[in-house]
């Protein structure tokens, strides 16, 4: 097992005929993944041919799930048009919407979470401004590169994309149930502890990295979380020790106000529910083998 | 991008929330001439990002143009918590009977928005929900429904208005609303909002946050007046993601998250050599090619203060062989005026052609490092020197 996507997923990608959406799309499949055809109203009817594969162009999310039976989309759509990418996406009940598209703005992602929540939230939403969900050897849904880790019992949730693939590289040699990059943004669809919950459940997963980055309390909930829901070790990595207040360092969310959001609160709120805390990405992963090897 | 008084001012008077007049003066001449052309009593108001304005002495009566002249000679220059007034806002003066708050803004933690809002404003809204935690309403407010005049009214029930007054502010948050979806603000605060004594609703002050991200659908370039150091502004340019830092190990790195663990690794290095810190914060971003590693390189060899350089990249959608070739090209057309050392750390997407790039290079101010802490520590030993 794994969580939220394995290898039956069907995926399409809304946006696939752009360029980042067709290089992308071409890494997915030669990674592995199953995608089985793309969203584009004005090129609906049309088939791209990615290396050696045809791959169908439909209208809509609704018509490509209706035909492909697909139950994942990737949205590389461009800011401008991302929320009524998501929307779409949301209508059609799609069972995950992995939103890879950087700069929305904070009124479309707060639009498109309240909307879904609007309508059941049938749909589960990753990101947006993120690397997206792989579990190494059955499916890759985003920009993570296949190639880092192979599978294996640990669970990893990180609101950075390339602090993901740096820990899935420092533990490639004992492996990936999932990796999901939840996103840097201030509104983002699945947080810390959906994954956390998700680990907890899942029999493949051993043991669990966190990784989160100064701003907001996603990390400061997610400890409270762990102590009272979770049985699996969690080693957790916060980065931005050194980032002065009231910069935003990259990311949109990752900006310290007060006191509230520093990296010295958060490591102290995991101290204080029992989660270890590694001081650099090497010794966070030091800690997991640790773990791994006390299993 | 936070805004000053004077443009939350005329935001709101484009929305239709009323304000009164009020107009910006850079000298002591334009203070008085704006002082004149608005008549009566005005108020001589500091246009700084910061609050506390008042007791710094930051805000001035001025009876007559004579006086706002001499107010603005008093305000323009002064030092408040470290922001020098430039610029002075004249404000027409007001009876004020009494003094209220609104604001709404982003809850990331809930992923909503939330709506203050009390009956006694005046005071920072810090101070009133700390002492007078009751008196502070916090209301959720939908994405998707808003503010209309029915959430408005029970926004102002729960901060305390009476039914009279409801019904005179309720329609201005729904204006208020107005300007932070039709803005794309992540926040907007009036405090105070004011009864007069006319018994007219007025916002005399704004607080407003707009949202970056949401630059595209704006035109905003000419409200940025904020100095940015020579360095962020050449960073911005060239389109590039950097935040000026007070140490010596200049930094770059690939996605925000693995720059900021960067500085952070970097930082602990420097405790092993001298107390050398990070130089800044710059991240070339996930896609990055040869030009926007040189870019990049450009601006932190053009920092004085820099005495080493860390490249720390992690392939993923970013090839390594770019980044070295985005370094190889950059030392070439520096030529001599390239001096400082650089220690690089590639790992991932195409690391071994990338390394061979460097080697075949052989440039003398290059040190290609294998793990991210060894780099660190190499970096900072060399800025330590």
């Amino acid at each position: 097992m794994s969580i939220f996507l394995d290898e039956n997923s069907k995926i399409i990608v809304q946006g696939m005929t752009g360029s980042e959406g067709m290089k992308h799309t071409r890494r997915m499949l030669a990674g592995g993944s199953n995608i089985v055809g793309g969203v584009n109203p004005r090129k609906a009817g049309e088939t791209v041919e990615v290396d050696g594969k045809s791959l169908p162009v439909f209208g809509s999310v609704a018509e490509a799930m209706g035909a492909t039976g697909a139950n994942v989309s990737v949205i590389f759509v461009p800011p401008a048009f991302a929320k009524a990418a998501v929307i779409e996406a949301i209508d059609a009940q799609i069972e995950l919407a992995v939103v890879i598209t950087e700069g929305i703005p904070v009124h479309d992602s707060a639009n498109f979470w309240a909307y879904n929540l609007q309508q059941g939230a049938k749909t589960r939403i990753i990101g947006p401004n993120c690397p997206g969900i792989i579990s190494p050897g059955k499916s890759n849904a985003g920009i993570t590169p296949s190639d880092i880790s192979g599978a294996g019992p640990i669970g990893l949730v990180s609101k950075s994309g390339t602090l993901t693939y740096q820990m899935m590289y420092e533990l490639r040699e004992i492996g990936i149930s999932t990796a999901i990059g939840i996103g840097g943004d201030p509104i983002i669809g699945t947080t810390h502890i959906d994954a956390l919950a998700a680990f907890e459940a899942d029999p493949e997963t051993k043991a669990i990295v966190l990784i989160g980055e100064i701003g907001g309390d996603s990390e400061e909930k997610a400890a409270a979380y762990i102590k009272a829901n979770v049985t699996k070790p969690v080693v957790a990595y916060v980065a931005g020790f050194t980032a002065p207040e009231g910069k935003t360092m990259g990311h949109a969310g990752a900006i310290v106000s007060g006191s509230a959001g520093t990296a010295q609160a958060k490591k102290e709120a995991f101290e204080a529910c029992g989660v270890k805390v590694g001081k650099t990405p090497s010794e966070t992963a030091a800690l997991m083998r640790e773990v791994i090897a006390n299993l | 991008m936070d805004l000053f008084e004077d443009q939350a001012r005329d935001i709101f008077e484009a929305h239709g929330v009323p304000v009164l007049q009020g107009l910006i003066a850079d000298t002591p001449q334009e203070a008085e001439a704006a002082a004149a052309k608005i008549g009566g009593t005005v108020v001589v108001k500091a246009q700084v990002k910061v609050g506390g304005r008042g007791k710094a002495g930051g805000v001035k009566l001025a009876h007559n143009p004579e006086e706002a002249k001499a107010a603005a000679e008093a305000i323009l220059g002064l030092d408040i918590k470290g922001h020098v007034v430039k610029r002075v806002m004249i404000a027409q003066g007001a009876a004020i009977d009494k003094e209220y708050y609104f604001s709404v803004l982003l809850d990331r933690s809930n992923r909503t928005f939330l709506s203050l809002c009390s009956v006694e404003g005046g005071m920072e809204i810090e101070q009133l929900a700390e002492e007078r935690p009751d008196a502070l309403a916090k209301i959720a407010v939908d994405a998707v429904h808003g503010i209309d005049l029915a959430k408005a009214l029970e926004i102002a029930k729960a901060g305390g208005f009476d039914d009279e007054i409801a019904a005179k502010v309720a329609p201005v948050f729904v204006k208020l609303y107005d300007v932070f979806v039709k803005e794309d603000a992540t926040l907007v605060e009036v405090n105070p909002l004011v009864l007069t004594k006319s018994g007219e609703i007025v916002a005399l002050d704004g607080k407003v946050t707009l949202d970056d991200n949401a630059e595209f659908r704006h035109s905003r370039q000419e409200m940025e007046r904020d100095q940015l150091d020579p360095l962020e502004a050449k960073a911005k340019a060239a389109d590039l993601n950097y935040v000026k830092l007070d140490g010596e190990v200049g930094i770059i790195g690939n996605g925000a998250g693995l720059v900021m663990s960067t500085l952070d690794v970097v930082a602990y290095a420097g405790e092993r050599h001298g107390g050398v810190r990070p130089a800044n914060f710059l991240d070339i971003g996930g896609g990055a090619s040869a030009e926007v590693m040189a870019a990049g390189l450009d601006v932190i060899l053009g920092d004085s203060q820099v005495k080493s350089v860390f490249v720390n990249v992690f392939g993923g959608i970013t090839a390594c062989d770019a980044v070295a070739n985005g370094i190889v090209g950059a030392l070439a057309k520096l030529g001599a005026s390239a001096t400082k050392p650089l220690v690089v750390r590639l790992d991932g997407n195409n690391v071994e052609e990338g390394r061979r790039i460097l080697a075949d290079a052989n440039h003398p101010l290059v040190t290609v490092v294998a793990t991210m802490d060894e780099a660190a520590d190499k970096a900072a030993e060399l800025a330590n020197r």
